[in-house]
């Protein structure tokens, strides 16, 4: 870690710099929007990829905060922006509470719980108009016109997640949570007591993925419960973000997150305008595609596989230099 | 009465349909220990490939079944093959690589569908599905029940293949016991490529029997992917009696639910007996009936 510190300390650097330089406003969302992903998947990743349980319901996490937002404004009369202290706490709390139904299950069970779980809150905010306002959903005024001080809680956002997740893994949570992804049997032997700190996991990472929820509603300032509550657009993104970066590494959520924003501003936007309309369909199939590459190739995500692919790459260019050697 | 009657009978016919889904997901399930996320979307290929029949060809869609088993089988072949094998070799962190290797996959198959259909909603109505049988004052939808007399015949013939053929046998055991089997001279891999085509056979039966009482759109297979699942926890993973009883369950309660809770809350009903199951009765029926 001592080594990447000054790395750290550019990224921070260009990134609060960045949109001082670059004042377009579509830049700055795209950007706004990778920084919002890269809490969404980091917080996955530490319940995911370091405890070992993956989830499949992340958007519930998400919607509650964007809820929480919403319903603070709409119903109880007060800023949406109270969504930022309550929609992460409440996340965590439902977190708790799904935690207790679905970690009597392992494995491949908990990620079909999840799944289920998620199911079920979408449909809940689908058919309780009075609350939630169904599917017409929540629609606000953005508190302000220019983009950067939402660049900046979300930059914010994402350098707290990225901290606290590093904080959390070098304390001896880290290493229970591990212990459990590894062998849950051996670790409750050892004493780990395996449904708390699986518990405290998700806690954490709904913590994360709430506030990231109640971000998106005060930026966004409209959801419904397909957007928030989605299985394809929020939890399986979130896993996407998560695979493509490197499961299990502090640092590959975060790049996947830029890689998935990228690709699907690409695509949406028929690469800037210059290929054909129809190319912004191919978004979620380049997705598709994409999954099953990563999986086939990079099992472990660009991170984690770094040194893979660096080998593969010195690999290719030694070869061209000796090649090249030999024809002199 | 003659409405709760009426909404029993639906919710079984249905249930037979359900079946089918199931146990092509439980077969699955059973000898490569992994959830087929791509279930549904198998299902809404087998669909676009009736649907294409009958409106290019005007082949019958219980004619199509001839067509859309075979051509799902070799799909599901292929794709356990070439994706879903190789990733038994490849080392990961998370054991569940070969599970989102099925989200990928059915995303594509998804979008491909988008590409080429477009997202709107399309129907087979061949002129005989609105007509109905009366036993007194039910109905029976005719559609509706040649599908689950199709859906009757093609489990028993299954069962018979399972009990009494060699691959059948070969089948079972590598569910029971892959290291065994292996042992025993059992070709694991070629059995879980046959297990995984076969499953996308049944499925595909399932689908093609479904389009002439529902309609469809690419984003269905999603939807018939949790159902899928929810028969297959119900009934008790790997189980193939489970998943009859499973999908008959979630046939009825789907139906009732739909009568007399809400009509909206009809997909919540399939979820909520999921997470009760998974809670009260880890392991499904399986634990009750012992097969």
């Amino acid at each position: 870690m001592k080594a990447l510190r000054w790395q750290v300390a550019v990224i921070v650097a260009a990134s609060i710099i960045f949109p001082l330089v670059i004042r377009s406003d579509y830049y700055q969302h795209v950007l706004i929007l990778a920084l919002m992903w890269v809490v969404i998947g980091s917080s996955w990743n530490l319940l995911a990829g370091y405890t070992g349980q993956v989830s499949f319901g992340h958007a519930i996490f998400f919607g509650i905060g964007a809820y929480t937002a919403g319903i603070c404004a709409t119903k109880v009369g007060m800023s949406a922006w109270w969504g930022m202290i309550l929609g992460g706490p409440m996340a965590a709390l439902i977190g708790f509470v799904i935690g207790w139904v679905c970690f009597r299950l392992r494995g491949p069970y908990f990620a079909l719980a999840t799944i289920a779980v998620g199911e079920i809150f979408r449909l809940v905010a689908v058919v309780w108009r009075s609350f939630t306002g169904g599917m017409q959903g929540i629609l606000l005024i953005q508190s302000f016109r220019s983009k950067l001080p939402y660049y900046y809680l979300a930059l914010f956002l994402a350098l707290a997640c990225i901290y606290a997740i590093h904080a959390v893994m070098r304390s001896k949570w880290g290493y229970y949570f591990i212990a459990i992804r590894e062998d849950q049997d051996a670790a409750e032997s050892m004493g780990v007591n395996a449904f708390r700190y699986k518990s405290l996991s998700l806690i954490v990472s709904a913590f994360f993925t709430g506030m990231a929820g109640a971000f998106y509603m005060n930026y966004m300032a409209f959801i419904d419960p397909e957007v928030v509550f989605s299985l394809h657009h929020i939890s399986i993104m979130a896993i996407l973000v998560g695979i493509i970066g490197g499961v299990g590494t502090l640092w590959g959520p975060p790049l996947g997150a830029f890689i998935m924003v990228l690709l699907q501003e690409t695509f949406r936007s028929a690469f800037f305008g210059l290929a054909p309309r129809w190319v912004s369909e191919l978004h979620v199939l380049v997705f598709g595609l994409l999954v099953i590459f990563v999986i086939l190739y990079m099992a472990n995500g660009i991170v984690g596989d770094w040194t893979k692919i660096q080998r593969l790459w010195s690999s290719k260019a030694g070869g061209g230099a000796s090649a090249a050697g030999k024809g002199s | 009465m003659a409405v709760f009657i009426q909404t029993v009978v639906a919710g079984i016919l249905m249930g037979g349909i359900y079946a089918l889904i199931g146990i092509g997901m439980t077969l699955i399930m059973g000898v490569m220990k992994i959830i087929n996320l791509a279930h549904g979307q198998l299902m809404m290929v087998a669909m676009y490939i009736t649907y294409v029949l009958y409106e290019y060809v005007h082949l019958d869609p219980y004619a199509a079944l001839l067509i859309t088993m075979p051509c799902l089988f070799v799909l599901g072949a292929v794709l356990q093959r070439y994706l879903l094998n190789p990733l038994i070799k490849v080392d990961s962190i998370l054991p569940e690589n070969q599970v989102l290797m099925t989200v990928g996959i059915g995303m594509v198959l998804t979008e491909l569908a988008r590409m080429i259909f477009h997202s709107d909603y399309k129907s087979v109505r061949p002129p005989y599905t609105s007509m109905s049988l009366y036993a007194g004052s039910i109905a029976f939808n005719l559609p509706m029940v040649i599908a689950f007399g199709i859906a009757v015949l093609l489990t028993i013939g299954l069962f018979l293949f399972l009990l009494k053929t060699d691959v059948g046998k070969s089948v079972r055991a590598t569910a029971q016991n892959k290291e065994a089997a292996l042992l025993l001279g059992v070709n694991a891999e070629r059995i879980t490529i046959f297990t995984y085509g076969l499953g996308a056979a049944l499925v595909a039966a399932a689908g093609t029997l479904l389009l002439p009482i529902y309609y469809l759109f690419p984003d269905l297979g999603g939807a018939f992917t949790l159902k899928a699942f929810v028969i297959t926890i119900l009934g008790g993973l790997g189980s193939t009696v489970g998943a009859i009883v499973g999908g008959v369950v979630l046939g009825v309660s789907e139906s009732l639910g739909a009568t007399y809770i809400s009509m909206a809350l009809k997909d919540a009903v399939g979820m909520v007996i999921f997470l009760l199951v998974l809670i009260f009765l880890p392991g499904g029926l399986k634990r009750l009936t012992k097969i």
